[in-house]
């Protein structure tokens, strides 16, 4: 299958899960804000659910044997460390992630997800013009 | 009920992620790498997954209710400000320099060992660290 095909399916079925989230459950799937509310124990075990869905998932597919991708796999881990970090803080500060603001909240027609989108989206183009460019620009 | 549910969607979500490309940094990083060989798979990830909720928010909308007839639960916040746009900025750092972002993240403490574990255990500390500086400023705030 091309790759843009299997990109709009799968993106698809992420369409499917937030609209479903939100016409059963009535809740936005934004995965850091189900984190984030997870994490500090907001009464909800929906969330916890949700998690186990989307971890469980992850699970399935390593018995099946899928393995890292090999950029994942060849990663510093200090650059994943301070990533991982930089993406908590980021998302909890601006209340959302690629989820949240980028599938549920522009199609809530929301001006700060937007507003948003366009702010990460931006900064990790930058980001990648630094490390994929200017910074091999000036290995010696 | 609500539990089940959530627990579909949160596996149905996933299998989108996996399927999308999304869960590899090299489909992301060159999404956003703009000046050098453009890979525009994400575009189609994020097209195909507005294209079915932008329909289903807009009904939402409409009727106020989910299809049962519970109370939705929107965000109530309106306007831009700081918080939202410098949050936004941090995340995108983040998410510029290794390619992940949370749910993909969160998928692959599944299957990809040690790498993903930390990350996503370096995205749990963020969390709870952002967390709890903005109960502290907000504490602090009301004290004012």
């Amino acid at each position: 299958m091309h790759p843009f095909l299997q990109s709009l399916i799968g993106g698809a079925l992420i369409g499917v899960a937030s609209a479903g989230l939100l016409l059963v459950n009535g809740r936005i799937a934004g995965i850091s804000g189900i984190l984030g509310n997870a994490a500090t124990l907001r009464p909800g075990l929906w969330r916890w659910a949700f998690l186990a869905g989307l971890i469980g998932v992850g699970v399935a597919a390593g018995l099946l044997g899928r393995t890292a991708p090999q950029a994942l796999a060849e990663a510093d881990f200090r650059l994943l460390a301070v990533a991982g970090l930089l993406v908590g803080i980021g998302t909890q500060i601006g209340s959302g992630c690629t989820s949240g603001h980028g599938v549920s909240g522009l199609s809530n027609l929301s001006l700060r997800s937007l507003a948003a989108t366009a702010t990460f989206m931006a900064v990790a183009a930058a980001t990648v013009f630094f490390t994929h460019h200017l910074a091999r620009a000036w290995e010696p | 009920m609500k539990v089940a549910t959530s627990a579909l969607f949160g596996a149905i979500f996933g299998i989108g992620l996996l399927i999308s490309g999304m869960l590899d940094p090299a489909n992301v990083l060159g999404f956003l790498d703009l000046a050098g060989d453009w890979n525009p798979q994400l575009a189609f990830v994020m097209g195909g997954a507005i294209a079915v909720a932008l329909p289903a928010f807009q009904l939402a909308r409409k009727r106020q209710q989910t299809l049962a007839g519970e109370p939705l639960q929107l965000p109530r916040r309106t306007g831009l400000d700081g918080r939202l746009i410098g949050g936004a900025a941090i995340f995108g750092l983040g998410w510029g320099l290794a390619g992940l972002c949370p749910g993909p993240a969160l998928v692959a403490v599944g299957f990809a060992g040690p790498p993903a574990y930390v990350f996503a255990g370096a995205m749990a500390l963020g969390t709870l660290i952002a967390r709890w500086a903005l109960k502290a400023s907000a504490a602090a705030k009301s004290e004012d």
